[in-house]
């Protein structure tokens, strides 16, 4: 596990020295300012630039101008952004946190492929189209590389490289598997590799009505597991001594995990790295406790998640960079500067 | 039973012979020789195993000489040459990382390839010689940059693991998006590609491996002794005499040159460089980095799986990589669970 540093933000954040806990308080209404921002952000910037009047004319004073459609549209996608951005990173944290493996990651770990591997074989070969329908066999998907993931973690000799080792081997099949599909059915491609990608260009306000329900129940799960993670962060042994009941706490954990990583893949595709970078950065200025870090990564992930997809329409301008691209292209850096900062020991 | 001799020569030099590995490399020989000339007789035309070797031999009649010699030879010796790289590369890459997944297709070497001929699908709807120049690129280039990039004061098995991994899915992501912004056929086109095929190759892809497989085989047998000690751990074999980082360097070189030019000729055929050394092992049942059976295992596996992708599919249907796909999820699943009880991963 990583160590409580007591990091300058607090410093920063704070002038005279209060109590710990008014400051991560604070932080998160800070936090929470953030994102807010960075949604209205999301609404204004894109093809179109739309004029903080025109945005709020089109979220309060709706008549159907130009600008009011534009904001339409760009909300559904920010608010898929808010879900699944949440959702992503709750579940890296609590994974991180069952594990206790630094690089555990819901893409990394295999579990968004299995999901896609399923939503894919539902399209092809059961014909479920809608979303509603797919969204189970995201989670049989992701629950079976969950398991085998889990699985693997729980032997003796599971370091976080066999782990992330063992995580990017059955991606590497089951992505073998999507492109087996992809050359019997030239159909089936052009709809997949859009969805293979990651992106939320797709989002609709019945795709977030479809998977709102699963992210809600799979968030307050989660939120509600850190106590119970804190005492599995200690060990097995110290857990137990402590009265954690660990198989119930894993296998919610795993559940929570599952629920919230399936519905994300279900409605955006597979998007990984978003679940491994926010909870380290959360971790930095809050420490290990995960009643501090689960909501800060509540709130902080979508931050990443919709930034990266502002990015991603700025970038490439009229069209856009889809978001799964985005968070790859800055979470692998990251992924590899978190490898070559740690000791050996630490891996 | 002994299971290692020794020869010696009156001049005092000797030779330590694992008898039980020897005998799997010429078992493994045998089986690739068999289905080569099995694979050369399926096809649209069938011509009988006798006739086959007949017309190698040099005495077959006009029309099956110009079918095998000018059509079905050359897409044999590339599955050889490409599957025996494979396995090569495999080996090697598992001895340093010391890891029996840390092969390069989990590694990103075949992303890398990938995103080279990929560019060059989408990019420039470029001919095959530049699509396969561009997966050479590809791959050079993504070796070298896991390399550099896990470079702190030497390079570290588990590091450069982890590098791979994180390299891997930065390429995979790019190769997404060059996917989404072809059009439908360029997008049909890359992904017969990505799967991995060995339909329509020719003499020009032959030779090319051929000269690369000449040099490199020797120079990485030759050097072989070192990775052995090497699996001991890096402390015990600097103290042994070997020096590792020189060592290592030279064997990821070749390595990444081997499955660089193998996945340019073939396309990143999956799973051929994780199981093959897995499987020559569990067949010679001798630790060490058995890079010899490994190099034979990845020829017959590449030969018979396109030879079972044709029985199977139909001539030329679906791509070998598909069969190699799915056979080596399979093997990895059970790799993963028998390799978790022994606490290897």
């Amino acid at each position: 596990m990583l160590v409580d540093s007591p990091s300058e933000q607090r410093a920063e954040t704070a002038p005279a020295p209060p109590t710990r806990r008014a400051v991560r308080a604070f932080g998160l209404l800070v936090s929470v300012a953030v994102l807010v921002l960075v949604a209205l952000a999301s609404i204004a910037i894109g093809a179109k630039g739309l004029s903080p009047e025109q945005v709020w004319h089109g979220l309060f004073q709706d008549t159907g101008t130009y600008g009011d459609v534009v904001v339409d549209e760009r909300l559904s996608r920010t608010v898929l952004g808010l879900l699944a951005g949440a959702a992503l990173g709750l579940s890296g944290a609590v994974l991180q946190a069952l594990t206790r493996n630094p690089l555990a990651d819901p893409g990394l770990l295999g579990i968004n492929a299995g999901a896609s591997a399923a939503v894919v074989t539902a399209i092809t070969y059961f014909g479920v189209t809608s979303l509603s329908g797919y969204v189970w066999f995201a989670f049989v998907g992701a629950a079976a590389v969950g398991a085998l993931v889990w699985f693997l973690g729980g032997s003796r000799g599971a370091t976080p490289v066999r782990l992330a080792l063992a995580g990017t081997a059955i991606s590497a099949a089951l992505y073998g598997y999507l492109q087996a599909v992809m050359i019997t059915d030239d159909a089936a491609l052009g709809r997949m590799r859009f969805w293979t990608v990651g992106s939320l260009a797709s989002a609709t306000d019945s795709t977030i009505l479809q998977v709102l329900p699963f992210l809600a129940a799979g968030t307050l799960l989660a939120l509600g597991l850190a106590r119970p993670l804190n005492a599995v962060a200690m060990g097995d042994d110290t857990a137990k001594a402590l009265g954690a009941d660990l198989n119930r706490t894993r296998a919610l954990s795993m559940l929570a995990a599952t629920v919230l990583c399936g519905a994300a893949t279900a409605a955006c595709g597979p998007i990984a790295f978003v679940g491994l970078m926010v909870p380290h950065i959360v971790r930095s200025f809050t420490g290990p406790d995960l009643r501090w870090i689960l909501p800060y990564a509540t709130i902080l992930s979508p931050v990443l998640l919709l930034g990266a997809d502002v990015i991603g329409r700025i970038v490439a301008r009229p069209s856009e960079l889809q978001v799964g691209v985005i968070t790859a292209l800055i979470g692998g850096p990251v992924f590899i500067f978190l490898v070559r900062r740690r000791r050996t020991a630490q891996l | 039973m002994k299971t290692t001799r020794v020869l010696r020569t009156p001049g005092g030099l000797s030779l330590r012979l694992d008898v039980r590995a020897v005998t799997v490399v010429v078992l493994l020989l045998l089986a690739a020789l068999a289905a080569s000339v099995v694979l050369i007789g399926t096809g649209d035309f069938p011509i009988p195993a006798g006739d086959v070797v007949r017309t190698l031999l040099g005495d077959g009649n006009a029309g099956q000489e110009f079918i095998i010699r000018e059509l079905r030879l050359p897409r044999v010796l590339v599955g050889l040459l490409v599957g025996a790289s494979l396995g090569l590369g495999g080996a090697l890459f598992q001895a340093v990382t010391r890891n029996p997944l840390g092969s390069p297709d989990v590694l990103g070497l075949g992303q890398g390839a990938t995103a080279g001929a990929l560019t060059m699908i989408v990019l420039f709807s470029g001919s095959a010689a530049q699509v396969t120049l561009g997966a050479l690129v590809g791959g050079l280039v993504t070796g070298l940059a896991i390399y550099l990039l896990a470079w702190k004061r030497g390079v570290h098995g588990y590091r450069l693991v982890l590098v791979g991994i994180g390299v891997s899915a930065v390429v995979t992501a790019v190769n997404g998006y060059l996917l989404t912004i072809s059009d439908l056929v360029d997008a049909a086109r890359a992904v017969v590609w990505m799967t991995g095929s060995l339909n329509g190759r020719d003499w020009d892809q032959v030779w090319p491996l051929l000269a690369l497989c000449a040099v490199l085989v020797p120079l990485v047998l030759a050097n072989a002794r070192g990775l052995r000690m090497m699996e001991m751990g890096d402390d015990v074999s600097n103290a042994l005499g070997v020096r590792v980082e020189r060592v290592r360097a030279l064997l990821m070189v070749a390595a990444v040159l081997l499955v660089a030019t193998a996945t340019a000729a073939a396309g990143p055929v999956g799973f051929v460089a994780l199981t093959a050394p897995q499987l020559a092992r569990r067949l010679t049942r001798s630790p060490g980095p058995n890079l010899l059976p490994s190099l034979c295992m990845g020829a017959s596996l590449l030969v018979t799986a396109d030879w079972a992708s044709q029985r199977l599919f139909g001539a030329d249907q679906l791509p070998v990589g598909v069969v190699t796909g799915v056979l080596g999820g399979v093997y990895l699943l059970w790799l993963l669970v028998t390799e978790r009880k022994a606490g290897r991963i």
